[in-house]
Formats: C-alpha cells, sequence, structure tokens
C-alpha cells in the first residue's frame, strides 16, 4: 500500500508499484491536467511536483512518491492563480496548450531554485519541455515577467 | 452562395436554449472540393448543410457553435468574434460551443489554413441578419421604421422616443420573423468594428493554464476499458498468428482482440493488428509489450530510403508530365549560352503533434458515439460509419480539443479503431497511442526530390526555367494508382511567379509505400525550400545581392492572372507581385538587411512566397558557431494576411511557424528500412526547443483591407531556405538537402 498525498488530500494505492505516477493521476484520479506526450521523460508534457520539485511523471514510479506530497496543474490553482499561470494569460502563452501545464510547471519549479533566471537558466532548465505550436519566447517572457512579480 | 434561415423551432441546440431563444442556421455551398474524398460526395453536396448557428438566450446569453476544430489555429475564437461583431453582442456574455460532425455544417474539414478565408463572410451575414431581425421585432413592438433602430452593445435603441430593449428581450418576438433577404443586410464599416482587428486571447485561455482544457485523451466513460494495438510495422502487412499467453498474465490485463487490415486504398481506416484490452493505460502498454506476432509484411517491405531517394532523383532528373508551360525553355537551353542547374531533397516528414492520436468510442444498439481530437469530425463519422456497419446517422462524433492538428488529424483512423474495438466488446473502449506509435504509423509528408535549371543572361537572370519534382503523391490514401501529385502542385508551385518568359513545370511520377498525408505547409516543405534556395544560388552565382536579386526575379508590381487550365484562379485572390515585393521589403529593412553589422559567423538569410493566399517573408539571422551547431539569435517575419481578425493571434502563428520550420530544417527526417519506419520518440526524431528555437521572432503585420487569408502554414516554409540561405552567408557553405543534423557545418 503506498500512501501519497496529492494537491493536499490523502490517497493510498495498492496496484502496481512500478506504474508511472502519471497514469495514477489521469486514470485513477481523474486529474486529467497532467499530460502524455512521449512517455519517456523527453517531452515534459507530464511535469507535476514532488515536494516542490518537478518530476517527470510518466517515467516515476508509484513506488517512488510514497510518502511525498505531488502537486498538479489542478493544485496550483487551487488557491487562485499563480503568478505563473499569471503571466501566462497576460502574455497569450498558449495555442493548442496541450503541453501547457507541464510548461507551467516546471516553470514555477524553475522559479523557485532561480527567483532572477538568467535566459541560461531559461534554456536549461526548459528544455526538457517540448512546445510544438512553438510558443517558447512567450514561454522566456512570462517566465521573466512572473519573476518580476515574485516578491 | 449562401443563405440563412430560422430555425428556431427546428430542434437544434436541443437542452441547451429554451423555447423562446432565437437561433439561426446558415448554409452555403462549399467553395473549396479540398475535403478528404470520402465526405466529399455529390450527395454530401446537395444536402441542407447549415454551417453555423447562433442563438440568443432570452438572458441575453449568445451562444455562437464552433463548426471548425480548435488545435491551436485560433479559429474558434476569431470566427465567433466575428459573429460578436456584426451583431454587437457583448464578447463577455458569448459562450462558443463546439459543434459535433454533421453534413449539415458544409465542410468542418479544418485544414489549408481555410477556416478564416472560407467562413468570413458568412459568419459576418450570420451576426447582421439577427440583428436586423432583432431591429425588426423591436420597430414591431415600438411601431417605428426599422430604418430608425440602431444597435449597442446587446440593446437595439430607438433615439427618438429614448426607447430601448436588450437581446435577451427581443429574442421571443425576433425568432418568429422570417429571415430578411440578403439585400436587405446592413454590415457594420470597418471602422465600427469592436472585435475585428483588435487583439484577442483565446476563449479556451484560461482553461488550459489551469489543467481544465478538454482533449481527447481527458475524456473518460463509466465502465470504459483501455486498449494498445500493435500495428503492421510495414503498411499493408498482415497478422499471420499471433501468442499472447504472457500478455494476459500481466496485471489489469483483460484480452486481445484483432482489427482487420484495411482494404485499400487505406484512406481513413486503420492498419489492423492486435489490440491489448486492460483496466488502466498503463496495463494496456506492459501488456502490449508481451504480444507476440508474426506478420505477414508484403510487397511495401522493399521501402527502403536509401534505394527510393536515388530513384526520386533519377526521376526528377528525367522529363517529366508537364504541368504548366509557358514560351519554349527547350529553344532558351539550347542556345547555349549560361545555364544554372541544382537538385534540392527533403525526406518524408511526421507530425509529430503534441498530443498523440487517441480516442473513445462507445458502440451500442446500433448506435455509436466518438469522442476524438480530429480536424475532420465528418470523415470520422462516415469510416466509423462503414467499419461498425451502421448508418452515419447514427454515429454521433464529439469534436475535443486538439493538442495540435498539424494535418495528422485529418486521418480518424484512431477513433475508428476505438469503434470496432467498442463494438467487438460490448463496452466504452480508449484507443491511446503511444509516441512510438505516433511516429511509426503516421501519414507521412512525401518525401521528394527537386530538380532546378535555369538559363541565363548576362546579368544572371533567367530567361528560361525549368521546375519539376518527384514525390509520391498524397492521393496514393485514397487511389492506389495515383503516381502523380494534386494538391502538392497548387498554390505557389504551379504560380511560379517568376518575371521568366520561358518557364515549364514538370511533375515526376513516383509511388507510395507508407500512408502519406498532409502536414503544415503541406508541399511548400519542399518546393519553396528548393525554389527559395535556387534563387539564393542564382543572386551568388551572379555575384548579386540576394535581396535586390529575389526583388528583380519577382519583377515590377502587378497582378498576375494565371489561366492554369488544372489549377483555376481562387476568385477575390489574385496573385499580386505588389503585396509580395511590399512583405520582402519588409521584412528587409526590420532586419536591417544591408544595414545591420553582423559579428563573427552570422550570416542573413531571406526567403518569401505568397501560400494559402497569404504573402509571407522571413529573414533569419544565423549564429554558426566553431563546432558548426546553430544558433538562431533573430527571424523578422512580415505578413500581408488580408484583413486580420485577430492580429495579435496572427502573430503568434508566425512565431510557432518560425519554430516549426526550424524543426523542419534542423533536424526533420523519417527514414524506412524494409518498409518500417525506422524513427520512433524524440530521441531520434527530435524537434525543437526552446534552446534550438529562434530566440526572438519578429512579426509585422501588415495593415490591409484585402480578404482575409491563411495564417496556420505560410510561415513554416519560408523558414528553412532563409536559414540555410543565412547558413551560405555565414559560412559558404550550400545545403541543398535537409536535415542540417545529416550536415557538417564547420
Amino acid at each position: 500500500m503506498i500512501r501519497v498525498k496529492v494537491n493536499g488530500v490523502e490517497r493510498s494505492f495498492d496496484g502496481d508499484p512500478e506504474m508511472p505516477v502519471l497514469w495514477y493521476l489521469r486514470d485513477f484520479l481523474g486529474l486529467t491536467g497532467t499530460k502524455f506526450g512521449c512517455g519517456v521523460a523527453l517531452c515534459g508534457a507530464c511535469t507535476v511536483h514532488r515536494n516542490g520539485e518537478a518530476i517527470r511523471s510518466c517515467v516515476v514510479p508509484m513506488r517512488d512518491i510514497a510518502g511525498v506530497e505531488v502537486t498538479t496543474i489542478e493544485g496550483i490553482a487551487e488557491k487562485g492563480l499563480h503568478p505563473v499561470q499569471k503571466a501566462w494569460m497576460e502574455f497569450n502563452v498558449p495555442q493548442c496548450g496541450y503541453c501547457q501545464a507541464g510548461q507551467i510547471m516546471q516553470a514555477i519549479a524553475l522559479l523557485k531554485s532561480k527567483p532572477r533566471p538568467t535566459d541560461q537558466d531559461i534554456d536549461g532548465l526548459m528544455s526538457g519541455n517540448i512546445c510544438r505550436c512553438g510558443t517558447y519566447q512567450r514561454i522566456r517572457a512570462a517566465i521573466k515577467a512572473a519573476s518580476e512579480e515574485a516578491p | 452562395m449562401s443563405y440563412i434561415q430560422n430555425v428556431s423551432r427546428r430542434g437544434f441546440l436541443q437542452g441547451m436554449l429554451s423555447g423562446g431563444a432565437l437561433v439561426l442556421g446558415a448554409h452555403l455551398s462549399p467553395r473549396v472540393a479540398l475535403a478528404v474524398p470520402v465526405v466529399d460526395t455529390p450527395a454530401d453536396r446537395a444536402a441542407f448543410h447549415p454551417n453555423v448557428f447562433l442563438g440568443i438566450e432570452t438572458d441575453g446569453t449568445v451562444y455562437i457553435m464552433a463548426h471548425r476544430s480548435e488545435m491551436g489555429n485560433g479559429s474558434q475564437t476569431a470566427l465567433p468574434r466575428v459573429v460578436a461583431d456584426e451583431l454587437d453582442a457583448d464578447w463577455n456574455r458569448v459562450r462558443v460551443v463546439q459543434a459535433v460532425g454533421d453534413s449539415r455544417y458544409g465542410s468542418q474539414d479544418t485544414d489549408a489554413s481555410a477556416s478564416i478565408r472560407e467562413f468570413f463572410d458568412l459568419m459576418r451575414e450570420a451576426g447582421a441578419t439577427a440583428r436586423l431581425m432583432l431591429f425588426r421585432a423591436a420597430a414591431a413592438q415600438w411601431s417605428i421604421p426599422v430604418s430608425e433602430c440602431e444597435s449597442g452593445l446587446q440593446v437595439v435603441r430607438h433615439a427618438p422616443t429614448g426607447r430601448q430593449s436588450t437581446y435577451g428581450e427581443l429574442a421571443p418576438a425576433a425568432s418568429r420573423l422570417p429571415v430578411p433577404r440578403k439585400e436587405d443586410l446592413q454590415f457594420k464599416p470597418r471602422n465600427a468594428w469592436r472585435y475585428i482587428g483588435k487583439d484577442a486571447s483565446l476563449y479556451h485561455l484560461k482553461d488550459i493554464c489551469i489543467g481544465k482544457a478538454q482533449y481527447g485523451n481527458d475524456v473518460h466513460l463509466e465502465g470504459m476499458l483501455y486498449a494498445s494495438i500493435e500495428r503492421p510495422p510495414v503498411l499493408g502487412g498482415k497478422v499471420k498468428s499471433y501468442q499472447d499467453q504472457e500478455a494476459l498474465r500481466v496485471p489489469g490485463v483483460r484480452q486481445t482482440a484483432l482489427i482487420e487490415p484495411f482494404k485499400p486504398p487505406h484512406a481513413l481506416q486503420p492498419l489492423g493488428g492486435v489490440a491489448l484490452i486492460a483496466d488502466n493505460t498503463w496495463a494496456a502498454f506492459q501488456g502490449r509489450k508481451k504480444i507476440k506476432v508474426v506478420w505477414e509484411n508484403g510487397p511495401n517491405m522493399s521501402y527502403n530510403s536509401d534505394q527510393f531517394k536515388k530513384e526520386l532523383q533519377q526521376a526528377a532528373r528525367q522529363p517529366g508530365l508537364v504541368v504548366r508551360n509557358e514560351g519554349d525553355v527547350d529553344a532558351e537551353f539550347a542556345k547555349g549560352g549560361a545555364m544554372f542547374e541544382a537538385e534540392y531533397y527533403v525526406p518524408h516528414l511526421a507530425h509529430a503533434t503534441m498530443e498523440p492520436p487517441v480516442a473513445v468510442a462507445d458502440v451500442r444498439d446500433a448506435k455509436v458515439e466518438v469522442w476524438v481530437p480530429t480536424q475532420n469530425p465528418q470523415g470520422v463519422q462516415e469510416t466509423v460509419a462503414k467499419a461498425v456497419g451502421v448508418p452515419k446517422e447514427n454515429v454521433t462524433c464529439h469534436v475535443t480539443l486538439l493538442g495540435d492538428g498539424f494535418g495528422r488529424k485529418s486521418f480518424g483512423d484512431f477513433a475508428v479503431e476505438a469503434a470496432v474495438l467498442s463494438k467487438k466488446l460490448g463496452r466504452p473502449v480508449k484507443v491511446v497511442w503511444s509516441r512510438e506509435d505516433d511516429i511509426k504509423f503516421d501519414y507521412y509528408l512525401p518525401v521528394a526530390a527537386v530538380y532546378l535549371k535555369a538559363a541565363l543572361d548576362s546579368k544572371g537572370k533567367p530567361t528560361a526555367w525549368l521546375q519539376r519534382s518527384a514525390f509520391p503523391p498524397i492521393n496514393s490514401t485514397f487511389n492506389t494508382t495515383a503516381r502523380h501529385g494534386e494538391w502538392e502542385l497548387k498554390g505557389n508551385w504551379i504560380e511560379a511567379p517568376y518575371d521568366v518568359p520561358n518557364l515549364r513545370i514538370e511533375n515526376g511520377a513516383a509511388q507510395a509505400h507508407v500512408r502519406l498525408g498532409w502536414l503544415r505547409s503541406v508541399a511548400s516543405n519542399y518546393h519553396t525550400f528548393a525554389v527559395q534556395s535556387f534563387v539564393a544560388e542564382l543572386a551568388d552565382h551572379a555575384g548579386r545581392d540576394p535581396l535586390e536579386y529575389l526583388l528583380d526575379i519577382w519583377g515590377p508590381p502587378r497582378i498576375l492572372n494565371l489561366n492554369i487550365s488544372h489549377f483555376p484562379p481562387e476568385p477575390g485572390f489574385p496573385l499580386d507581385i505588389g503585396r509580395l515585393r511590399r512583405v520582402t521589403e519588409i521584412a528587409a529593412e526590420k532586419a536591417g538587411w544591408g544595414r545591420h553589422k553582423l559579428g563573427k559567423g552570422h550570416g542573413l538569410g531571406i526567403a518569401a512566397q505568397r501560400y494559402s493566399f497569404t504573402y509571407v517573408a522571413s529573414v533569419v539571422e544565423v549564429e554558426v558557431m566553431s563546432k558548426g551547431e546553430i544558433h538562431i539569435p533573430r527571424i523578422d517575419t512580415a505578413v500581408d494576411s488580408g484583413t486580420a481578425i485577430n492580429p495579435g493571434y496572427v502573430k503568434a502563428q508566425f512565431e510557432g511557424a518560425a519554430v516549426f520550420g526550424t524543426s523542419v530544417a534542423r533536424s526533420g527526417e523519417i527514414t524506412a528500412t524494409n518498409g518500417a519506419i525506422d524513427q520512433s520518440n524524440f530521441y531520434d526524431y527530435p524537434v525543437a526547443r526552446i534552446n534550438e528555437a529562434p530566440y526572438q521572432t519578429n512579426v509585422y503585420v501588415v495593415d490591409s483591407e484585402a480578404p482575409p487569408s491563411g495564417v496556420g502554414e505560410p510561415g513554416v516554409s519560408v523558414i528553412p531556405p532563409a536559414l540555410c540561405n543565412a547558413i551560405f552567408a555565414a559560412t559558404g557553405k550550400r545545403i541543398r538537402e535537409l536535415p542540417l543534423s545529416k550536415h557538417r557545418l564547420m
């Protein structure tokens, strides 16, 4: 039995401990904001937070989240819009929108480790998140704007 | 031709609107025959085809049906805003409702960058019709002439008496009126537009940012099972035998099921194979890995990209089918003056939509419901109906948001898989494609070889021009005997707007061995790469500036009235060389062409075209570093797409197109060995990441009152030639074959 807190709610899971967290979130909890893109941690669409740190939920097995706190895009929005979400809306970042939950989760984690990120920081920490619509320059601008918003 | 009907009493939008609501339906004869053939039958064209519904509730809520698909193209925001503008509706009270697949809407194929171009006028008409009916309802109630009515935001006013009624209040009376004649409609003058021409955020913006937007994989039905399918690695392959004992031992796995192979032509049918059915996606993926299938591969096993490349290049060097001929090219070539020739090659490309194909189907009691991220819901309806054996009226195709389309989701094979399985199992089924499935079982952009030859005058300008391309045609998807292009030859390839007296365009024959389809900017991915590279090569050959040479080859501003037998011009969109020159000049000016002092290893390249009736030019600045890696600090793109409904989003489309074009140029390559695709995921089919994409793309939208034209695709295919021209400027190395990953630049 694996116990885990997802978006503040205590959960328990007694299925396959090798199952990636992504499918637990989507197929078992119905938290579909986290997306499937590649299944091998190459695109970042499935990015969620494990104790605040960005992880690719498509390759992290359930056994690795025992006893931790997992936050998804739905959890981020629970207490009103996060500054990163506000910046995403202000800069009209999304096109199709499919990758953007992962981008936002990655950007929030990035700003935690680099509150005033340089272009190199953004390249380094966002290059694992693919956007096929090609919204990268707005992502970069929104991250910089959100970093200026932060106290 | 179009007309609008009052359908308030006819049960459309059932359950959504109250009895008093005003509901308008409109229909038109589709002007464009680019529909996928299975739905483009004479019956479809003759039947009643409403393409938009507008509903006004008694509380003032305005419902606008979105009959086209939303995949990041922005049409679900732009088209309703056109309706809302002519109606004087309050955008905050508009609810956009996704239409199901239904031939009454006219063409729903969201492709060819055509949503705005084909429906702008009709959307204005729908809004203006509703507004006039509200005026007539008010005039009757107030016993005043209709001509004295005016509208404000969601209200009708009569200034002389100071009376005013809201749209909601007037809706019941308006719903009982006959629809006005088109001649009686009053359209707003451009300077009175509220929304058209003003920047707007996407309708779904907030939902996307909080994770609530619903895509195909987000659909969940009670009692639903999950399927992952092992498909034949070679097109046309069949299951000889298979073993599933090990697969069935995986926890959560229920059973396997055979999916029949398609009957040629494959069109939108599934490839066939063995489906693994499980209680969740992960179990389905795990179980599938353990199925052992013995395949009978069939004749396409002979397909090897290395060999096929040689055949295509050979076909491009030999005389082909003449599709356009002006003057006498051969006589000019025979004069023995200066000549220049070059060959270009672009491999197959995969779409790699961010969201891999996925579909949910529920088949019960001869009724089918499917939920699918599709660009072509009527194609899904038709193909599912055939596969399941029910009339198409029994198939409801719900369109979700699409995590990208790029042309891949014009093909609904994955929806048919879900329907076939749901019928077999008697339960709702979700078919989930892995990324590997997506890359290996795509409808690829054709691979192409292009040959160009010019005879040159003393200034190096062509006096004769021959362009010839060879590629397996997309039509092979619908017709197994197809060997020549059709859609591929349209647009800028056949228009060839060059100031050259002798011109011949040919198409070499080639046979398809994999599924082929449209991909964002389609044939211009190889045609524009070849032509715009060739023009830059000619400029260099002549020792002239590429920009000056490009403008010279197009010649003076003029309207070209091309009359090419098989490719009639699109009414309302004459080929205007003045507009083409203007975007070229703007892009160059903004990029500081000839003025901008470039650093070491930097170079500028330019390319321009008309595509989807939009004029676009891009100047790419590249930096080639010591080990040959490239960095793209800046792109300047100028766009004339006629009237821009949402200029801010037009910019976004061209920013994105620059990234897409960068992916094509840097690393886009699909190859086959013994008929099977070699690539499988983002590690061997890389796409541009944030550190590889252009750092800054500046887009300049030309202010224009011309009819609106396409913006989704035109920006893609100027990027690879502009980038390669920039690399030439920086290094002297000429790239004639994509992708760049195959070349050492330093």
